[in-house]
């Protein structure tokens, strides 16, 4: 695939890589406020699984921030393990509470279980599918990162 | 220059968002917490529930208590050094809350103590010695019942007293009555009927103080 050539010839426009990394934090920053929100605001106590998946969206505000100023494309390099260490462990958890997975494999066994859902919204809209969907788009705009960006 | 600004004026936007939403959620539930504390105003006192201080005292501060937790044996001195500024004026109404494991059996025990009028001294040597008979959160019952031999109980009176079918249902109760006025950390605190509008010394202290000063002006 050939890059598409981009804004390099105008020092003052802002490339599409900045912009989509920008989106990416933009997500990572809000997934990670949502999280302190419920945790920390609204008292409710991460299960094992919700800490492994803060462990992989938190870091990534920084990390996305470095990589913003000034744009380096290779944030993608450092920024997409995390995201999908944390896709992994947000589908295993969506698995989890969906029954998918059986009752016996469950990592959780002391404080909270990771299959109790604390909360539903419209019907349908759990936590572990928010991480679900943050660390989707994350992963989508760091790979459309890596595609536009001039190398 | 026009990237920074785009991201410093999302940062600032989102920590704004956060920020008044906590303030809101916070506003939401202290007037939850009120309203489901007058709702259910007669759940909050048991007969069986065990008192200090005087029973017409103008100011009475109902607390879920639970032996193992650190918090309520931090508080307890607190709460016994302000019934002592104000004497005859603050009634102390406990509740008992043992969510800590283990902890129903040490307060399965602290019931029987009652039996023998020590209730009081028991407590306030487990709180006073909680580290040695709780580890991890956990509540050790033979290492409590070691701590209040010392207080000179009929050891086996009490052990007898135990197996009693009241006791079991005094912690039943209590339990019960959590859930209904949603007590899920302890040590809570009701003055006067009135939840603490967020947990600390300092706002139950403001609490007594206020029911104290409604008192006077009457």
């Amino acid at each position: 695939m050939s890059a598409p050539a981009t804004s390099d010839f105008h020092p003052g426009a802002t490339p599409i890589g900045w912009t989509l990394t920008f989106s990416a934090w933009l997500i990572a920053t809000v997934s990670t406020l949502g999280a302190l929100f419920l945790g920390e605001v609204m008292g409710y106590t991460p299960c094992v699984l919700c800490w492994y998946q803060r462990i992989a969206m938190f870091p990534l505000v920084l990390v996305l921030t470095a990589g913003l100023f000034p744009f380096d494309r290779r944030v993608v390099r450092y920024a997409l393990p995390l995201t999908l260490a944390g896709l992994g462990v947000a589908l295993f958890h969506l698995a989890l509470i969906a029954g998918w997975i059986p009752e016996s494999i469950k990592p959780c066994q002391q404080g909270v279980p990771c299959s109790d859902v604390k909360a539903i919204w419209f019907g349908f809209v759990s936590i572990p599918l928010l991480s679900v969907a943050s660390f989707s788009l994350i992963a989508g705009l760091l790979v459309a990162t890596q595609l536009k960006s001039p190398k | 220059m026009k990237q920074k600004t785009v991201f410093a004026v999302s940062a600032v936007v989102l920590l704004l968002v956060f920020v008044a939403g906590a303030l809101y959620y916070a506003g939401q539930r202290e007037k939850a917490a009120n309203q489901l504390a007058e709702a259910n105003r007669t759940v909050l006192v048991r007969m069986h529930s065990p008192t200090l201080g005087k029973a017409d005292a103008p100011v009475t501060i109902v607390e879920f208590i639970d032996p193992a937790c650190e918090t309520c044996a931090a508080f307890y001195p607190l709460v016994k050094q302000m019934m002592a500024a104000n004497p005859d004026k603050i009634r102390v109404v406990l509740r008992y809350a043992p969510f800590h494991p283990g902890s129903d059996k040490v307060v399965a025990m602290l019931e029987a103590v009652r039996r023998q009028g020590k209730f009081w001294p028991a407590l306030e040597v487990l709180l006073a010695n909680q580290a040695a008979w709780t580890e991890n959160h956990r509540a050790n019952p033979e290492r409590a019942w070691k701590q209040v031999e010392g207080i000179g109980l009929n050891m086996e009176q009490m052990a007898f007293d135990l197996t009693s079918p009241g006791i079991g249902s005094v912690i039943q109760q209590d339990l019960e009555d959590a859930k209904t006025l949603n007590v899920t950390m302890t040590p809570e605190y009701f003055v006067n009927g009135k939840p603490l509008p967020s947990f600390g010394f300092e706002q139950l202290k403001g609490l007594v103080e206020q029911a104290l000063a409604e008192n006077r002006a009457r």
